[in-house]
């Protein structure tokens, strides 16, 4: 058969396969007064096929490219249409914080250490040198830096010093500025986890300074009493976010059996989960610090008790949550284990 | 074994489907992305300073909420457009594009915020660097995150050809020819459209040694065989 009566014969099916894509494409769509009849739903997936012989025979006959380019588009649309992830969406989300989350945690219990390496000992050595010689901070800060920054834990602060209003800023500035910083941890793991262990060392650094140089400084309730209530969230975010990033330096220098491609495709699968769960501690983290932290009412005996409830809260789930669930039961199919 | 078509000098991807047919895919390169990224930049940004300007009017809590709109706006514009638009953002629409998995698939939730959370190193050190450079150092121009993400930006349309020829004789060649090249003759007189006259009479006076003819003749020589190859009724 030529080209020409080929296309005769099936033109009409194609039109009203075309007609069915149209309407799956765009659900919303008021039925346009179709010329053509759709095919029923029902019917696609043995359209397809036969629709996927006619291109076969159209490529083995060697039709002419405006052809082979049209039915190529119908069947690429059908192939969208029928090959589609389901989505599911609250199941997804309970079990992924309850479960899923923790599990891939300790899965990654070499990284999680690493990046706890990486964060805690600037933080810690950096604090110890601020704390003996406060004049370190302005290697890292400029001095109006330093007074702002002292302005804003010097003691005799009153509550009326900041609104409601304010606290929503915060909350605002905290999502941008911290959940962004987690982003970029993630991300930049791809180069080699240069990018992810330098965000790590950073942030260690810096926050290790400012502590050691309030401390240093003798503003050991208005800081402590502002930091306990969300740093187990915050901390453990920031950590966790370095994992993400390495997972994905990690499959690029050392890919294993899988081209590099592949390793950091499985890696960044893997990778964008832990990012989730991060975004989630990250939220919580800046709830409490806009909210929680700043408000000066609160004793400070109660700050340090939720503090501590935190971090046992933090540590608790991430060592026993979903140890009995089961494993791998809702992943996705392009969620394969690491290799 | 199927007559495979040559392989295209063209930026297309093929993919193989559980049916066993093969289905291409055109890739997007550098040059229409980076268009609809700043389309995208454009809606964004206004759309921010438009929220500036009224969420300022709320005081504190306003600019609260303007913060987080541009979180939003900054990591998950994208993503969400990705997912629930049908695979492009307004920019990428604008431009014909959309994103997909490699195998075909539309793009889910995971790898629609891989590829946009990694955006942040494909925009290092400035203006996608290594995001221009990853996409040259590849067949189907995938940046980084794309790479990590395993999703491809194609052209939505085929290429515009024009399937009604203007009617006309058609003539048996006179020599034989193979399907592929039989396909040459169909698809020269199906792109006549897209050429412009000198052009299409360079091409068919390369065939004058077989068809006789040079010049308009020429090239209404090679028509009239294409309806015959493609079984036109005269």
């Amino acid at each position: 058969m030529k080209q020409r009566p080929f296309e005769e014969r099936y033109a009409p099916g194609w039109q009203a396969f075309a007609a069915c894509l149209d309407r799956l494409e765009h659900p919303n769509a008021a039925q346009k007064a179709s010329q053509t009849a759709s095919l029923p739903v029902a019917e696609l997936p043995a359209a397809y096929r036969q629709l996927c012989q006619h291109l076969a025979i159209a490529r083995s006959r060697c039709y002419s490219g405006s052809l082979l380019a049209r039915l190529n588009q119908l069947a690429l649309r059908a192939y969208q249409q029928i090959y589609r992830t389901p989505q599911r969406r609250w199941p997804v989300v309970l079990h992924f914080l309850t479960a899923d989350f923790p599990q891939r945690v300790r899965a990654d219990a070499g990284l999680f250490w690493l990046c706890a390496a990486l964060f805690y000992l600037p933080l810690l050595s950096m604090g110890l040198m601020v704390y003996q010689a406060p004049e370190l901070i302005y290697s890292l800060l400029s001095p109006e830096s330093v007074t702002e920054l002292e302005a804003m834990y010097a003691p005799g602060k009153t509550t009326a010093d900041r609104k409601a209003a304010d606290d929503v800023a915060m909350f605002g500035y905290y999502i941008y500025n911290n959940i962004g910083l987690g982003f970029r941890t993630f991300a930049g793991g791809i180069l080699l986890g240069v990018g992810a262990a330098f965000m790590l060392l950073l942030n260690g650094v810096f926050i290790g300074a400012v502590s050691g140089y309030l401390t240093a400084r003798g503003f050991i309730e208005t800081f402590y009493t502002f930091i306990a209530g969300h740093g187990a969230f915050e901390l453990t975010g920031i950590v966790l976010a370095g994992v993400a990033g390495l997972k994905l330096g990690w499959a690029v220098a050392a890919p294993g059996r899988f081209s590099r491609v592949e390793a950091l495709r499985r890696a960044a699968s893997g990778g964008v989960r832990l990012i989730l769960g991060v975004v989630a501690l990250l939220l919580l983290a800046a709830f409490i610090e806009a909210f929680w932290s700043s408000n000066q009412a609160i004793p400070a005996e109660i700050k340090y008790a939720v503090g501590i409830a935190g971090w046992l809260l933090v540590i608790l789930y991430l060592t026993l949550a979903g140890r009995r669930a089961p494993d791998a039961r809702f992943l996705s199919k392009t969620d394969q284990p690491e290799g | 074994m199927l007559p495979v078509t040559p392989i295209p000098l063209d930026t297309l991807r093929r993919l193989e489907t559980p049916e066993g047919i093969e289905l291409s895919l055109r890739v997007a390169g550098p040059v229409a992305r980076a268009l609809a990224w700043s389309v995208d930049g454009l809606i964004r940004y206004g759309a921010l300073w438009g929220l500036l300007m009224v969420l300022t009017m709320l005081g504190g809590g306003g600019i609260g909420l303007w913060l987080i709109a541009l979180f939003l706006a900054e990591w998950l514009y994208p993503a969400l457009f990705e997912v629930y638009a049908g695979g492009a953002t307004p920019g990428k629409k604008a431009l014909g594009l959309k994103v997909i998995h490699a195998n075909g698939a539309p793009v889910d939730w995971p790898a629609a915020l891989i590829r946009n959370l990694l955006r942040a190193v494909d925009f290092l050190p400035l203006l996608y660097g290594f995001g221009l450079i990853a996409m040259l150092c590849n067949r189907d121009f995938q940046r980084l995150g794309d790479l990590a993400a395993g999703t491809v930006v194609i052209y939505r349309d085929p290429l515009e050809t024009m399937s009604q020829w203007p009617p006309g004789p058609a003539l048996s060649p006179p020599f034989s020819l193979s399907p592929a090249e039989q396909q040459l003759f169909i698809d020269f007189a199906e792109r006549g459209a897209t050429l412009n006259p000198n052009r299409q009479e360079e091409l068919a006076d390369l065939l004058a040694s077989h068809t006789g003819q040079y010049g308009v003749a020429g090239i209404e020589r090679l028509r009239a065989y294409a309806r015959w190859l493609a079984g036109a009724s005269t």
